[in-house]
């Protein structure tokens, strides 16, 4: 595969490329001679790692920063005010789903009512089946007993879900109409992209206060880049001709924007919608981490001790709401106006509102005078938390699967992942930063290369060498080990298209869970390891691998795979020489998508106990240590924009190269 | 400029580029499209003159990048121009201000799209409603104007369809009839007919000569197919390259091509169709006997050409003698074509 990539790349590109690859080979042997020279014990200290006293204190610079926006400025005046709107609004959702004693006393919604506007919503979306999911994700959660912490996640999603998309919104239409915006946002947007969740949490708790007040900030403004880039996105694209056709109809500028432009634009601000929706649902989890009450607390604890069957009930309900909310929106996406026939009596014309208010009014008569239908109380839930517990314990006490988890672990752990981990710290700074910048340049050439060299150098600056490198390591082994598994899978299910769909169908559900769930399978089989760290990060990043993988190959233009069958190829030969150069462009931004999710687990999975920079930045959650939180967020953010910035330049250069389209 | 001129266009230029006024001021006479791109410029409109007159179908005719597009546009300013002065109605368009322009638009064109410029998420009512809702009109008015162009267009029936449960021809009736709604002076097309395949074509062409008949706006018309602008056309505009090459009548076109490119187009073209009795009257002698009608094309007259033997033949239109028609000369065409 390398191999074919390089002759690709030396018939496009030609004499430069040389001088480039040269460069880089340069640099690999000094960085080879570095680490050689300090094995020997001939390297000076200095050169092995930046002496504690050249470190800027970055920290106390932005700790300095912070504090002057903050106080001086009356930011956080600003912000404790904007908190009081919010909280009042958090308190009208929490109050009608699960109804504490507070204004507006209305609620709570019982669960009754709740599924059965579901049923309908979905009845009308997508039919049946759309209503059944929907009904079906209430009444699960319902039952499980988990209704009240489910409500309490759902009664903040429904406030940072539409605040994140009317200010994505607003933020993309000014993109789209005034360029400087759109210079000014776009690299915020790909730092905020590739900034670790921690970092939005900080900064949410000092400004707004712990609990669901912050819980809803740091919600709003994770799910807000893809809102903005999507409406851009859709505005740009609005046919010039309806434009046109808007302008001489005599539109103002307002109504213009408002009647032509925006409904226009309405599939990709539904795509939009669906993103806010799912990135809200995955952040509102990790919450959790700030003291949000939810199913992310409910399952970080039961996770915490060990609490398998509990853990699981919930991952399912997280799950089951993931899928809804992912199915619905995207149904939303495609579902096109239909005219009703002349002479529709009103009724018919809004026969699914007047159903909905219906079933919403028959169930909350029926929840005055049924309880069960108003609420499902301690006792009378179908939880079977502690018997899926010993089942799972028992399951994993069993003598094969012990011996099998615990081989997979010792080899993992004894063979690979610590000689590996041991290596990568052994190596030099300098040499280190120089490696990567010839894996930049030989990949992207010289712009990624020469970020690379600063980002790095900054992460060396900032005094967390180790820790960085670390995360590093647990994000390379990690994506190696899920290139193995996924590629090859991919290539398999690609082979039919009765697999491919079914594959691509289940990776792009997988895909719509809230990465916290990656864990409790990890933790489940492994327990609280460094291996269950690496095993979920796995898991999480095979995911996009197989996707585009599949999505590479399946987008081979027929007509070369005829060519290669006609030149005799065999189906090896057709794989290795056709297939796999041309789809090598589509997986590389698989490659490039698993990593930057590998990074985003790494930070996660720091709960469980690692040594990397996750762990300090939990760490800094407990405290008002803001500058040292943004400080390790960058470094996070740093490394994974040098891989992001080398593999998609790599990607579209070889698209250009191969004639594909972008 | 007459009093029935509508639309006057004066040395209007139109250049992309990233300065086209500056560029444009510093442009030396007789500085060729080539020259002018060789700059780093685009020359969309070059140095046009032309005016429509009251009630006349103007059809602008050229090939993909001409510049046709790009004048209709700088007419109704769509388009900036970059130099020269476009005047509607007397008003030079370049001077009004965003207000003023807004409300020509609403009360005075109205435009047809290639690809119909549809408002998906529309019915067809309110697509064809949408000018009148934007000027504000009541929304029990604009409904019952809006159906009464609808049943104009042959659409009654499907108000409530949207867009995209329409075919090609229909959705372009719906253009038509959202152009027509606020019952423009100005009507400009811009190859309305393109997208739809030859049959719906030839119908659509029908259907709008009626609806000319019916309703005698002014036009202003774009195609690229020679034969569309022939059937059409009171003038035909051939451009290249931005620059008109000439601007006549189709018989002129044909039987007095100004340039080579001209006269490349009209190779084709079966002259017989389109020459008529009136243009070829150009005898002093009015001839004796019979007259043919003015407006009956050569073809026509093919029967009577062969058969009769008077040299000149009288032409009448309107039932008085314009002129008399040499038949050699009439002959001629019909042999040409044949």
């Amino acid at each position: 595969m390398a191999d074919v990539a390089g002759s690709i790349k030396n018939d496009t590109v030609g004499p430069a490329q040389w001088s480039r690859g040269r460069v880089a080979l340069a640099l690999v042997a000094v960085a080879v001679f570095l680490t050689l020279l300090h094995y020997a014990g001939l390297l000076p200290d200095w050169l092995f790692r930046i002496p504690e006293s050249m470190i800027p204190p970055f920290a106390g610079w932005l700790d300095a920063i912070f504090n002057f926006v903050k106080d001086d400025l009356g930011l956080l005046k600003l912000t404790r005010t904007l908190t009081e709107g919010l909280e009042w609004l958090l308190d009208v959702t929490a109050n009608l789903m699960f109804g504490k004693r507070r204004w507006p006393h209305i609620g709570p919604i019982p669960w009754t009512a709740v599924a059965g506007v579901a049923a309908v919503i979905g009845y009308y979306l997508g039919g049946w089946r759309m209503a059944a999911l929907g009904a079906g994700t209430f009444i699960w959660t319902a039952l499980i007993g988990q209704w009240k912490i489910a409500m309490e996640t759902m009664s903040v999603l429904m406030v940072a879900a539409p605040l994140a998309f009317f200010i994505g919104l607003t933020l993309g239409i000014l993109a789209w109409k005034y360029t400087w915006v759109n210079r000014t946002i776009k690299p915020v947007l790909s730092v905020l992209q590739t900034l670790p969740f921690f970092t939005y949490l900080l900064p949410a708790v000092i400004f707004f206060k712990v609990g669901p007040t912050a819980g809803a900030v740091a919600t709003t403004i994770y799910a807000i880049p893809p809102m903005i880039l999507m409406t851009t996105l859709g505005l740009q694209k609005v046919s010039p001709e309806v434009v046109e056709a808007g302008n001489m109809s005599g539109c103002t500028k307002w109504q213009l924007l408002r009647h032509v432009y925006l409904p226009s634009a309405r599939t990709e601000i539904l795509v939009g919608v669906n993103q806010v929706i799912m990135l809200c649902l995955a952040m509102v989890v990790l919450t959790a981490f700030i003291g949000m009450p939810g199913l992310g607390a409910k399952l970080l604890a039961m996770m915490g001790s060990f609490k398998l069957g509990r853990s699981f009930e919930i991952g399912v309900t997280i799950v089951l709401l993931a899928v809804m909310l992912d199915r619905m929106s995207k149904a939303w996406v495609v579902k096109q106006p239909e005219h009703f026939e002349r002479g529709t009596p009103w009724w018919r014309r809004h026969a699914i509102l007047l159903t909905g208010v219906a079933v919403f009014v028959f169930f909350c008569i029926l929840a005055q005078f049924v309880d069960l239908a108003a609420e499902i109380g301690r006792k009378q839930n179908f939880s079977q938390g502690k018997e899926i517990d010993t089942l799972i314990k028992g399951f994993l006490a069993l003598e094969p699967v012990q011996a099998t988890t615990g081989a997979i672990r010792y080899v993992l752990n004894v063979w690979i992942l610590n000689p590996f981990r041991d290596f990568l710290l052994s190596i030099p700074t300098p040499a280190f930063i120089m490696l990567i910048v010839a894996f930049a340049l030989s990949l992207g050439g010289k712009k990624p290369a020469i970020y690379g060299a600063i980002f790095f150098s900054l992460v060396a600056l900032s005094g967390w060498w180790d820790r960085s490198v670390i995360t590093l390591y647990s994000v390379i082994s990690a994506v190696s080990l899920a290139l193995l598994i996924g590629v090859p899978l991919g290539i398999v299910a690609a082979r039919s298209e009765k697999w491919s769909q079914r594959v691509l169908l289940a990776c792009d559900t997988a895909q719509t869970f809230p990465s916290f769930i990656y864990l409790i399978p990890a933790i489940m089989l492994f327990g609280i390891t460094a291996t269950s760290v690496v095993m979920s990060i796995l898991i999480f990043a095979m995911v996009p691998l197989i996707r585009y993988t599949i999505e590479g190959l399946r987008t081979v233009p027929p007509e070369m795979t005829e060519a290669a069958d006609m030149s005799g190829a065999t189906r090896m030969q057709k794989l290795w020489n056709v297939q796999l150069p041309l789809a090598l462009p589509t997986m590389a931004v698989g490659f490039n998508q698993a990593i930057m999710f590998a990074f985003f687990m790494v930070i996660i999975a720091a709960f469980i106990g690692t040594q990397d920079l996750g762990q300090e930045l939990q760490r800094t959650l407990a405290g008002t240590d803001l500058g040292k939180n943004f400080v390790l967020g960058i470094c996070v953010s740093l490394m994974a924009l040098t891989f992001d910035l080398t593999i998609m330049q790599w990607a579209s250069d070889q698209k250009k190269a191969l004639g594909l389209p972008d | 400029m007459s009093a029935d001129t509508v639309i006057s266009c004066k040395n209007a230029w139109k250049i992309f580029g990233p300065d086209p006024e500056g560029y444009l001021k510093t442009l030396p006479a007789g500085h060729s499209f080539d020259d002018i791109r060789a700059d780093g410029y685009i020359a969309g409109v070059k140095d046009v003159s032309i005016d429509v007159s009251r009630g006349e179908m103007l059809v602008i005719m050229g090939l993909s990048g001409s510049g046709k597009s790009t004048l209709v546009r700088c007419f109704s300013r769509l388009h900036d121009i970059t130099g020269g002065t476009i005047t509607v109605e007397g008003q030079d368009i370049m001077s009004l201000s965003e207000k003023e322009l807004i409300e020509l638009r609403r009360n005075k064109m109205g435009m047809v799209f290639q690809s119909f410029g549809l408002l998906p998420h529309r019915s067809v009512l309110d697509n064809v409603a949408f000018p009148l809702e934007m000027r504000g009109q009541d929304k029990h008015a604009r409904r019952e104007r809006a159906l009464e162009v609808i049943k104009l267009v042959g659409l009654e029936g499907r108000e409530d369809y949207f867009p995209r449960e329409l075919s090609g021809g229909q959705q372009q009736r719906v253009g038509i009839a959202r152009s027509l709604a606020i019952e423009p002076d100005i009507w400009f097309l811009d190859e309305p007919f393109s997208a739809l395949d030859p049959l719906i074509r030839r119908e659509m062409q029908d259907e709008f000569l009626r609806l000319q008949a019916m309703l005698g706006k002014t036009i202003v018309f774009i195609t690229h197919d020679f034969d569309e602008a022939l059937r059409l056309a009171d003038r035909i505009a051939i451009m290249k390259d931005g620059a008109v090459e000439q601007c006549d009548t189709p018989d002129q076109i044909v039987l007095n091509p100004a340039t080579e490119y001209v006269r490349k187009f009209t190779e084709d073209i079966d002259k017989a169709r389109v020459v008529h009795a009136g243009v070829l009257a150009t005898s002093s002698d009015n001839g004796t006997g019979d007259p043919v009608d003015a407006k009956a094309s050569v073809q026509d007259l093919a029967r009577l050409l062969v058969q009769d033997t008077r040299a000149i033949i009288p032409v009448a239109s309107d039932g008085k003698i314009v002129g008399g028609m040499d038949r050699a000369a009439a002959l001629e065409i019909l042999l040409e074509a044949s």
